[in-house]
């Protein structure tokens, strides 16, 4: 009697929260079809069934997070009556981390290809280092080991990082918030959480410096304008973003040595470029990647980046839609922020942070004016590209948005 | 009880066993009127004569292979190898005919020979005088390796190997051999193949044997000092291995070290270490560390080989090291903070 297990669907996945059920038990599956909505760290996705007969058991309440590789649906030969039903999975309980799964997490279901090929990210080493008694412990305590420092070498979580969190854990238990009138607790999602380990593990591991320019955003301003008034398309308008993606992957092509990665030991230079744009979801940051972005036209990269976003929102992104970024693209210019400094997107090299464009005091061949400036900054990992090099790129980058013609040539 | 040296030890168990068991024999080079190179067979020749105790021409191969086909006739013989680097002539003996012959002929044939032989280093007689062996012959199944680290256990494990129908390996240290310590008086034997935790701790285990053992258990009482509770094992047989102990101590403890005078690679550490992380691995709170000797050649010069041979500072350094791996140095200064 084929089982349908908990799919892993990224490099990241431990567990995946069965979100709803597209089949009920009795429904007729074919092969390819879809049974039910898996929500992971990152997306809410499809999964597809791999073989054919009625669903006989659902064994995973909708709402009910569990490990990969658990089984949580039959597929069966024989009837629905006659076949003895296993219990339900702990049905809309909060799910409960020690314990432990039905059967040891066996080998994910193949998935097809494409589907698993592209959510490997290179040299993501998402791995939280624990002593195997930490893991122990905090699976026995349900403390989550992403909540914990380590204070062992390199950063490693031994039992003493878990048992400093015990108290706090077994006060929760007992109903005794340790909070105070004043605090509200915010339940963690698991893409909140995996964007706080990332960038956790980012800072830590990642030695940053950065480098800031002031652009002049006068003719990059002018330029859009001039487009759009152009652009019969309805509804597609080209962004001063849109602009800065095919500035930075026009760029970039000229710079192979920043579209590159770090690998555990070693660098990677990416032959494509594939721009990622961080954007921000109500619980958490989703960076949709443009792929090939330097090959794509402005107006196809609007239309593109335009999408994606709003899938982002949506929280319906494919993995293929977020993996791979070779380079990625922060932007608060639009909630007026000057000038910030943006963290990297492991294991990318840089990450350019994008600053408003509005009207500031400027000098022009020795006389005070005003004019409207826009600040980048670009965050670079260190142990792949030293000063200059990200020095050279950012100053070309600034001449192409400067001579903004250029981009489009 | 009375306290005994670990030659004495030997040699009373030695003469005991030939007075309860007429079966038994003694068999090797300069063990008669000699009495032995390190005098543990003094008085034997004199009171049970050449019948019982056997002088041997210098011919390893040739007394193991001797004392095996006595064996498999119904003796009893306890071959002495003058130190255990002669015993890699007579290795053919033990490894393809000793170990062998229980298997080989369906289980009709024993050979309860015992070959007693001392090693280590730590004497000053250059590379090939002072080597610890006793990896070649743990490997071996068929074998029974014991490697005594008190007199008490030396006693005990003798008198154990003696009726073992088994061949058995009684690794003695000749560092160990004017150490003293209590010994059971009368019948006393230790069962091959149990550990023993010689010292109970609570936040590191350091498993050693032979010499090793009171390495440790200095190590364990500079350490106590230092607010550090050291648990030692006493492996005391190398094979059979007595796995559970050890686990169970991990089990306890969560950090393990080994202590071993043997080079570091491929060896009982090893073992030591593949062990735990087999039956103790989701205890382990810092990974496993070994201490070893220097993988070179004993060297002759006094400095060169206490340089080369692993010492209490040694191992309480790697127990330290052992400990920061899992914030015992922090948790500790921080109490004392609060």
């Amino acid at each position: 009697m084929p089982e349908i297990f908990m799919p892993r669907l990224s490099d990241t996945m431990e567990e995946g929260t069965l979100s709803r059920w597209l089949k009920q038990e009795g429904d007729l599956v074919h092969k390819g079809d879809a049974v039910a909505e898996i929500e992971t760290d990152k997306a809410v996705m499809e999964l597809e069934a791999y073989d054919e007969g009625p669903l006989i058991h659902i064994l995973v309440a909708e709402g009910t997070t569990v490990p990969i590789g658990t089984p949580i649906a039959m597929i069966g030969t024989d009837s629905p009556a006659t076949a003895q039903k296993p219990p339900l999975e702990q049905a809309a309980q909060a799910p409960d981390p020690s314990a432990a799964p039905p059967t040891p997490p066996q080998d994910p279901p193949a998935v097809p290809a494409t589907t698993v090929a592209t959510v490997s990210d290179a040299g993501e080493d998402s791995e939280v280092r624990t002593s195997p008694l930490a893991r122990t412990l905090a699976r026995q305590n349900g403390i989550d080991l992403a909540d914990l420092t380590g204070s062992g070498p390199g950063g490693r979580i031994v039992r003493a990082d878990v048992d400093a969190a015990v108290p706090t854990f077994s006060e929760r238990a007992a109903g005794r918030s340790p909070l105070v009138d004043d605090d509200e607790e915010v339940p963690l999602s698991t893409s909140r959480r995996i964007t706080a380990q990332r960038l956790t593990q980012s800072t830590r591991q990642t030695p940053h410096f950065y480098l800031t320019t002031i652009v002049d955003a006068e003719p990059l301003l002018a330029f859009r304008a001039q487009i759009n008034d152009r652009l019969t398309e309805p509804g597609l308008r080209i962004s001063i973003n849109d602009l800065l993606i095919k500035g930075c992957a026009t760029t970039l092509r000229t710079h192979p040595q920043v579209n590159a990665s770090w690998d555990t030991s070693r660098i990677l230079r990416h032959r494509r470029i594939h721009i990622g744009i961080a954007v921000a979801t109500d619980d958490g940051l989703i960076v949709p990647v443009l792929h090939d972005a330097d090959r794509k036209t402005l107006t196809a990269i609007a239309r593109e980046a335009h999408g994606l976003a709003q899938d982002a929102r949506a929280r319906h992104v494919s993995p293929a839609s977020i993996s791979g970024g070779t380079f990625t693209i922060s932007n608060l210019g639009t909630y007026g922020i000057d000038h910030f400094t943006a963290v990297i997107n492991p294991p990318q090299a840089a990450i350019l942070a994008v600053g408003a464009a509005q009207p500031q005091p400027i000098v022009r061949n020795g006389e005070l004016g005003v004019g409207t400036t826009m600040a980048l900054t670009l965050s670079i990992d260190h142990r792949v590209l030293d000063g200059a090099v990200a020095a050279a790129f950012l100053a070309d980058l600034k001449t192409l948005l400067e001579q903004p013609f250029s981009i489009v040539l | 009880m009375a306290v005994v040296t670990y030659r004495q030890a030997l040699h009373d168990t030695l003469r005991a066993e030939l007075l309860r068991d007429e079966n038994v024999l003694l068999i090797g080079e300069e063990i008669g009127i000699f009495e032995g190179s390190y005098k543990i067979t003094a008085g034997l020749l004199d009171e049970f004569g050449p019948r019982r105790v056997r002088d041997t021409p210098i011919s390893e191969e040739g007394f193991a292979g001797a004392a095996v086909g006595a064996a498999m006739l119904g003796l009893r013989p306890v071959v002495e190898i003058m130190t255990v680097n002669f015993s890699l002539l007579a290795i053919d003996q033990i490894v393809n005919h000793a170990a062998k012959i229980f298997a080989m002929s369906g289980g009709q044939i024993t050979v309860p020979m015992v070959i007693r032989t001392p090693g280590g280093g730590g004497q000053q007689l250059a590379a090939t005088h002072s080597q610890n062996l006793e990896v070649y012959y743990a490997h071996v199944p068929g074998l029974k390796v014991v490697a005594p680290a008190t007199p008490a256990d030396a006693k005990g494990l003798m008198a154990a190997a003696i009726r073992d129908d088994d061949p058995v390996l009684v690794l003695e240290n000749l560092a160990l051999y004017n150490t003293k310590g209590e010994v059971p008086d009368g019948e006393h034997t230790v069962p091959i193949g149990t550990a023993s935790v010689i010292r109970p701790g609570s936040d590191v285990t350091v498993v050693a044997y032979s010499r090793g053992t009171g390495v440790a258990l200095d190590a364990a009482r500079r350490l106590e000092a230092n607010g550090v509770s050291v648990e030692v094992v006493d492996l005391r047989s190398l094979r059979p291995l007595d796995r559970q102990t050890v686990c169970a101590s991990v089990r306890r403890t969560t950090r393990a070290v080994v202590f071993e005078d043997d080079w570091l690679s491929y060896g009982i550490g090893a073992e030591i270490a593949a062990t735990i992380a087999e039956g103790a691995f989701d205890r382990l709170d810092a990974p496993v560390r070994r201490v070893a000797a220097a993988e070179v050649p004993l060297p002759y010069a006094k400095p060169l080989e206490l340089a080369a041979l692993p010492d209490a500072t040694a191992l309480i350094r790697v127990i330290h090291e052992t400990l920061d791996a899992s914030g015992f140095t922090a948790r500790q200064a921080a109490s004392t903070a609060g």
